[in-house]
């Protein structure tokens, strides 16, 4: 099967300092990816190439998203056709209904890909829907875009985005940090919901609480800007009981080998 | 003396302004006194960031041949309206119909004729800070609106007022003279409308004059989207007697240059002015707005939010004074002045300035000039929206925080409806 994301040798820059060194990565549909590391390792960095921030200089390596070159397309084509960023920090925009945003949002995705838009009813149809599903306030709807938001009410935000934009390659981006127990429950919940065959997700976290919530088919570890390891959801537990020290270790030896600069 | 002054003197002894009365001498006193002080240079510290060389080479005539006036400008201002075009009232295109009981509204033209002396009154008043506007406009002011309420009268009903430059024969000059009067716990909205129909070069000279009698609120819109090639000078003076309010909103969205004096005295204890402003420099525009807020009283408060806008090769020139004078003890002042500088030849200055002398007061004010927020326009792009119409999205936004606070819904969606329509209509962003 062909993979719906492959990445091969990333190698990123940001602010002239060489974050990420060689991350290789490959998502099938349908499946979910966990990315786990210490702080520092260039887990964000990942989710932000992917969705085409500014300020990050990929300095060698490929991006292939169903085939097609993903660093060659504009932040608003990678959404299009399908990549979705929740982001660790929801920014708030004042001035900008939410409501306004969304269906903007929704009508600009649905006609770059040459769908038609959807009008003001149909679209409060779909927002009910989503808004139902994942047991959301309508209230959120009526204020400017995540301005006077809980940390919560942020990432729930970005999670009813999800729904709403229905991606096929969700990233998650530490959208656990901050939240107690029963908002992560809320922003698991969705994201459940929205698992599919043809749909993947890549969820970045720092802790394994999340991946209690959310079942990973793949754990990744990340240290020093490389996978250094993957396995199963068991990978996850192991590191929680023994933290990222204990990664590092186990794969120093042959960390060494790759780190050594390329040409 | 300037080929404006000069113009505009010749012109006089045509009109029927040039008599004996009383008002007749007192408009020729007026005249002298303006071509005594000719127009203001940028050495005037009130004038240091606008330039009016070019405008005071040019000549303008008192009257023309003005074209027809396209009825469909009037399609979304609904009555009780009154229009005036060119700066002389237009009774077929004005509409009283609906104006609440209780509020009484003519154009000057109309008391001048049948030499109603509070008019007069009202036109010979001398001015503390007469620069040339303000006395040309006492010399030649011939129309303008009369509006008073009587005290207790409540309305929610908005009173618009239309000024409309039409394309004409010759570049005309038009001075209009306006007083607002609120009698106790009278309550009324008037918004202006400056508009064009076709494109023109005139001058407008405005001056606004506004009393809030004790317990009086007066909303106050206006939104000035004339001709590109137009000139508009206009003083807004305000005296808020106690526990009155003031609330206004200025857009300014259109002209070649447009400034603005909005003086406040805030003279009554718990006086309240409200103030906000969008000013839209794109083209080659140059906006300048001078705000002179006195307070004079105790527990008096001011609100100002202004919104400044500079893409092309326009000028935004925004002045924030706040004087709190002795005794207006326990009085509090807000000046907020955000700007967005769009592109490499436009510029921006701005200046709040803030002089207290009182006890216990609470001030606060800023200015900043920048552009749009980065991460702003990521979080609109990730989520599939373009570049150029996030970018258009955003800087509405910034507009629109002046439009927050209007009390009336109705209104605020027309002010919007608007300011976004110009928005569009400029791409900005693209």
């Amino acid at each position: 099967m062909k993979p719906m994301l492959k990445i091969d040798n990333l190698h990123v820059r940001v602010a002239g300092k060489e974050i990420l060194k060689g991350l290789s990565l490959e998502i099938q549909p349908g499946q979910v990816h966990a990315l786990m590391g210490p702080n520092g390792a260039g887990k964000s960095t990942l989710g932000n190439v992917l969705a085409g921030r500014e300020g990050y200089e990929v300095v060698h390596g490929s991006i292939s998203y169903f085939g097609r070159d993903l660093l060659t397309l504009e932040p608003e084509q990678r959404a299009a056709d399908g990549v979705f960023l929740a982001f660790q920090y929801p920014v708030e925009i004042p001035g900008v209904n939410n409501t306004y945003f969304l269906r903007a949002a929704l009508n600009a995705q649905r006609k770059q890909r040459g769908e038609p838009e959807l009008d003001s009813m149909q679209f409060l149809k779909l927002v009910r829907e989503k808004l139902s599903v994942l047991h959301l306030r309508d209230e959120l709807l009526h204020r400017a875009v995540n301005e006077g938001f809980s940390g919560g009410e942020k990432k729930r935000n970005e999670i009813f985005q999800l729904a709403l934009l229905e991606p096929k390659l969700a990233i998650l981006d530490e959208t656990d940090s901050g939240l107690d127990i029963d908002a992560l429950k809320a922003v698991a919940d969705g994201v459940n919901l929205m698992r599919a065959p043809e749909r993947a997700f890549l969820v970045i976290t720092h802790y394994q609480r999340l991946l209690d919530y959310i079942k990973p088919d793949v754990v990744h570890v990340l240290s020093d800007g490389r996978i250094v390891e993957s396995g199963g959801p068991e990978l996850a537990l192991q590191l929680e009981e023994h933290g990222y020290a204990w990664v590092r270790d186990r794969i120093a030896p042959n960390a060494a080998g790759g780190a050594q600069p390329r040409p | 003396m300037s080929a404006l002054i000069e113009s505009l003197r010749s012109g006089f002894v045509a009109l029927p302004a040039a008599d004996a009365t009383e008002l007749g001498v007192a408009r020729r006193n007026a005249l002298a006194a303006a071509v005594a002080n000719d127009l203001p240079t940028q050495r005037d510290e009130a004038w240091k960031y606008t330039a009016l060389r070019a405008l005071g080479a040019r000549k303008f005539a008192p009257t023309a041949n003005t074209a027809p006036f396209d009825v469909a400008l009037l399609a979304e201002i609904p009555a009780p309206r009154l229009v005036f075009v060119n700066g002389a009232f237009n009774s077929s295109l004005s509409d009283l119909s609906g104006l609440p009981s209780g509020i009484e509204l003519r154009p000057l033209s109309q008391t001048l004729a049948t030499g109603e002396q509070g008019s007069i009154d009202f036109l010979v008043r001398r001015f503390d800070r007469g620069d040339a506007f303000a006395l040309l406009n006492s010399a030649f002011a011939d129309d303008g609106i009369i509006l008073r309420a009587a005290a207790n009268t409540a309305s929610e009903i908005p009173i618009h007022l239309v000024f409309a430059g039409a394309a004409a024969d010759a570049d005309l000059a038009a001075h209009l003279r306006h007083l607002v009067e609120l009698g106790e716990n009278s309550r009324a909205s008037i918004v202006e409308h400056h508009l064009s129909t076709g494109a023109h070069q005139h001058l407008f000279n405005h001056l606004v004059e506004v009393y809030a009698a004790p317990g009086a609120e007066l909303l106050h819109a206006r939104v000035q989207d004339e001709s590109d090639g137009a000139s508009l000078i206009t003083r807004t003076d305000a005296d808020l007697s106690a526990n009155s309010r003031y609330q206004r909103v200025d857009l300014e969205l259109g002209a070649a240059l447009s400034r603005h004096e909005l003086n406040v005295r805030l003279q009554g204890g718990g006086a309240r002015l409200q103030s906000s402003g969008a000013l839209l420099a794109t083209g080659r525009r140059h906006v300048d707005t001078r705000l002179r807020i006195e307070h004079q009283a105790g527990d008096t408060r001011c609100d100002l939010l202004w919104r400044g806008l500079a893409a092309g090769r326009g000028r935004a020139v925004f002045h924030g004074g706040i004087t709190i004078h002795a005794g207006a003890d326990g009085s509090s002042a807000a000046l907020s002045n955000k700007n967005l500088l769009l592109s490499e030849s436009a510029e921006i200055d701005t200046q709040p300035v803030l002089e207290i002398h009182a006890d216990e007061v609470t001030a606060s004010h800023g200015a900043t000039v920048g552009q749009l927020d980065p991460r702003h326009l990521f979080y609109l792009r990730a989520r599939g929206i373009p570049e150029a119409q996030a970018r258009g999205m955003l800087t509405a936004a910034f507009c629109r925080e002046t439009l927050a606070s209007i009390g009336n819904p109705a209104l605020a969606a027309t002010l919007t409806a608007m300011l976004d329509a110009k928005l569009t209509s400029l791409e900005i962003g693209e």
